[in-house]
């Protein structure tokens, strides 16, 4: 490790709940170091109190998102190198969520969410029946394939300003989950899913200003399934099936 | 009302309303660059239904699309509550299909 002994980041982080403030930690710089690191060397070297939250460190479990310099982040797989600005970090609990303490926050209203946009799979066999063979390479699965990698990290939800100003809605990541959900030949809810979608709190809310998109760490695309979720509800409309 | 509903009728109207801005605007540059006077203009819309027509239906068409775009600003920047949004597009709507038409019926009825 080529470290300079004296390199170290100028980091703040958000200490208490809603209400709190920033504290200033003096971090030794490391190669290769990334925005998790960080957090960890301060609850292991300067402060144990801190209360943050990671599972994986390697960007599967999609629990250590935090607000990084303005912008949300999974702080596993970012490097600091990247968002590090004039040798400072400011790191904070998810945005558009109640803080819990610290760099955790109550991620509650993101999964009841979830639930409010029907996204739960809802099987058309029971576990007695054969498995439904369906082929990865039709169309229907591709477009189900397109929004399935999502971790549940919650970056999307604080990144989106319709949920800022907007508590009722459900964000970029229940509506990326319900556009899965209808576009799995499998599942038979859709007409409850599409009207869910229709509701005050769904799919017609979003201004598509894409930071959802642009910040998602899987690269998925939430604008796109909720502009499917549009059409798809436009045409249930039409049809009579939704009101 | 819900959202998809007044999604459909919203984007309904913008569309039916892009080729008659599109006339409008034609309509707006030729009676300029010829230097039409109000008398000439309106020696034209009066009694032509044609033109009667196409402004009735662009009023209502705004009327519509406009009413229910107020009621979504008016939804996330003063977080009204449904009844009163509702009220809202309503009366803003008649207002605007009120006035437009009572422009309309001046310039084409003689």
């Amino acid at each position: 490790m080529s470290t300079t002994a004296e390199a170290t980041i100028d980091v703040r982080v958000w200490r208490g709940g809603e209400e709190g403030e920033y504290q200033s930690f003096a971090v030794p710089r490391r190669d290769s170091q990334t925005v998790l690191d960080v957090v960890t060397w301060i609850q292991r070297h300067a402060d144990p109190t801190l209360a943050y939250r990671f599972a994986c460190r390697v960007g599967v479990c999609g629990s250590c998102a935090m607000t990084v310099n303005g912008r949300p982040r999974w702080t596993c797989r970012t490097h600091v190198s990247k968002v590090v600005e004039d040798g400072r970090l400011e790191i904070g609990p998810l945005a558009n969520l109640p803080v819990i303490r610290d760099l955790a926050a109550d991620m509650t209203p993101f999964f009841e969410k979830w639930q409010k946009a029907e996204g739960t799979f809802v099987p058309s066999r029971t576990r007695h029946e054969p498995l439904e063979s369906i082929s990865p390479e039709s169309a229907e699965r591709q477009a189900a394939d397109a929004a399935i990698e999502c971790i549940n990290c919650g970056v999307c939800y604080a990144a989106c300003d319709t949920v800022r100003w907007n508590p009722e809605y459900f964000g970029p990541a229940a509506l990326n989950r319900s556009w899965s959900l209808v576009n799995d030949v499998r599942d038979t809810a859709n007409l409850q899913r599409l009207a869910a979608a229709a509701s005050n709190g769904g799919c017609h809310n979003c201004h598509s200003h894409q930071s959802c998109e642009q910040l998602c760490p899987k690269g998925l695309n939430p604008t796109a399934s909720i502009a499917g979720l549009k059409r798809r509800t436009m045409q249930a409309y039409i049809r009579g099936e939704i009101a | 009302m819900s959202a998809v509903r007044l999604y459909v009728w919203q984007r309904l109207t913008a569309v039916l309303m892009v080729p008659l801005i599109a006339v409008h605007l034609i309509v707006i540059i030729y009676a300029t660059n010829r230097g039409l006077s109000a008398a000439e203009i309106l020696g034209r819309t009066q009694g032509s239904v044609a033109w009667g027509l196409f402004y009735s239906l662009f009023v209502a068409a705004a009327s519509i699309h406009g009413a229910i775009g107020v009621r979504g600003v008016a939804r996330e920047w003063l977080g009204w509550r449904e009844t009163a949004l509702n009220r809202l597009m309503w009366i803003f709507g008649v207002v605007l299909l009120v006035l437009g038409l009572r422009a309309v019926f001046a310039v084409v009825v003689p």
